[in-house]
């Protein structure tokens, strides 16, 4: 591992954050005007429930919607930072240069960590100002649950660049909407026993739906989860896994198959 | 001469067509071979294979002595190229553009040799001006800047003057060059300009559909095909491909 070509990746994509308006309202504008929204959502929905009941909700759903906007940050930073090489013609470079596929993944991962520790230390004390949110009430869940989300969310990155490659720049709507396919099914904003019995199933292989479920639990129950995080942790170590394999899959295929040139001609 | 490249019945087939044919050529150290073709023959296919971008289908390619294959890390740290479809990042600044590539390239001293570069291409000027705002002839200068950010001992270029004016593309033909030959590298270039490759090359490699046709010294090319100039032969070539193979 060459800590140089890592350092060449993240310096790249901090530049580009540091100063464009569009990327530094993406990052913290759009997560603001999500905040209001379920904020609202919220207090309107606290209101249509029992007297006893109502503290809980700002906690279950506010802390649900900053979590799952990290998540979806991850994945989004991840993606666009491969997305930036293909928008501005730079993948032949990249490529033809002696940077590893590890390294590369490693440069995105730090840019993805840089900006989700920007976006929640932007978000928390926001939500608490405007809602009274208190997120240390998950107690110290709240590590292997932000550290979960991450990873995943760097995951699906792998997934959608993957895509990227093999189907061309067309493919780059999918950094955007990939995470809400998962959404449903998370068990994100409730709690699994809403699913039907089959789908409960089905859902078991999504790390999402544990670390979620484990939230809930901290946050009602007082207790961290273990058996959630266990589920999320190994879940997401083979996910890990598999999203390392499926991208390194797809850029052998683009380099047997030519697929690399036609992502700067596109 | 030691030979810091050699391809050996390089083939690179896509379903049915073949983009190369099984070519074998070397390029020797303090040589710059020019590789000619009309298009569609191979070139970038080529190119593309030495920079691992595209697996072959079939031979070897081994840079001072080791295979691409094995040792592609290794290889490409000593190696770089330019061409005009693959541009440097045009949301960078040219400092910033070329400081990435220095990293990218492990290139330790990596602000001194940025700032050496942008001297010696005249790009210095441009501190607040973004890539894409430059001309294509300043990108084009870009780009062969960061060819040499980490002193490459083999150095592809696919077209490197193609947006140059005849003055500056002579200035930056003289600095690839004397850079090149500082360091004793090789160099493969491709390009459409004849008079280009007749001037900086030591040897021509004349490719047609995927197979090297020709592979001599400009002036041994000339006396074989009877023809004063590159241009005519390149012609004879382009329209009778495989006819006579040298």
């Amino acid at each position: 591992m060459n800590l140089f070509h890592v350092l060449g990746i993240f310096y790249r994509n901090i530049i580009l954050i540091r100063r464009s308006v569009p990327k530094l309202f993406a990052l913290f504008g759009f997560i603001t005007v999500e905040l209001f929204l379920w904020g609202f959502i919220t207090l309107w929905v606290q209101t249509l429930a029992p007297g006893d009941a109502r503290a809980d909700f700002i906690l279950l759903i506010l802390t649900a919607f900053i979590f799952w906007s990290m998540f979806v940050l991850s994945q989004r930073s991840f993606s666009v930072s491969f997305l930036e090489e293909v928008w501005s013609r730079n993948v032949i470079n990249l490529f033809g240069s002696p940077v590893k596929m590890s390294e590369l993944v490693l440069g995105f991962v730090l840019v993805g960590v840089a900006q989700a520790l920007l976006a929640f230390f932007y978000i928390t004390p926001l939500a608490y100002l405007l809602y009274a949110l208190k997120i240390w009430n998950l107690g110290l869940y709240i590590i292997p649950f932000f550290m979960n989300v991450l990873i995943f969310g760097w995951v699906l990155g792998m997934v959608t660049i993957g895509l990227v490659v093999r189907f061309g720049p067309s493919a780059d709507i999918l950094a955007f909407f990939i995470p809400f396919l998962l959404l449903p099914f998370s068990a994100v904003f409730y709690p699994i026993s809403i699913f039907p019995p089959l789908l409960q199933k089905f859902t078991f292989v999504l790390p999402t739906r544990h670390m979620f479920e484990g939230m809930r639990t901290a946050i009602i129950e007082g207790v961290i989860p273990l058996d959630s995080v266990f589920w999320a942790s190994i879940l997401n170590l083979i996910c890990v896994l598999l999203g390392f394999l499926f991208f390194y899959w797809m850029l052998r295929l683009a380099r047997i198959k030519g697929y690399l040139s036609r992502l700067v001609q596109d | 001469m030691t030979a810091i490249l050699r391809v050996s019945n390089l083939t690179k087939q896509y379903n049915h067509f073949t983009a190369v044919n099984g070519i074998s050529f070397e390029i020797g150290e303090g040589e710059v071979v020019g590789l000619l073709g009309p298009n569609g023959a191979g070139k970038t296919t080529t190119i593309q294979m030495l920079l691992t971008l595209v697996v072959p289908t079939s031979g070897d390619i081994e840079i001072f002595g080791k295979k691409l294959e094995e040792h592609r890390e290794e290889l490409l740290a000593m190696m770089n190229f330019t061409a005009p479809y693959s541009l440097l990042p045009y949301n960078l600044t040219p400092k910033e553009g070329l400081t990435v590539f220095s990293l990218l390239y492990g290139v330790r001293d990596y602000k001194e040799k940025v700032k050496f570069l942008l001297d010696e291409f005249d790009l210095a000027g441009f501190v607040n001006k973004r890539i894409g705002q430059l001309s294509s002839g300043e990108q084009m200068r870009l780009g062969i800047a960061k060819a040499f950010v980490n002193n490459p001992k083999l150095l592809l270029l696919d077209e490197p003057t193609a947006s140059a004016d005849p003055s500056i593309a002579r200035e930056l033909r003289a600095k690839i060059l004397k850079f090149i030959g500082e360091s004793s590298g090789a160099v493969l270039w491709t390009s459409h300009n004849m008079r280009e490759i007749e001037t900086v090359s030591d040897r021509i490699i004349f490719l047609s559909r995927g197979q090297i046709v020709a592979d001599d010294t400009p002036q041994n090319l000339k006396k074989r095909f009877g023809q004063e100039d590159l241009e005519e032969i390149f012609v004879t070539i382009a329209r009778e491909p495989l006819k006579e193979s040298i």
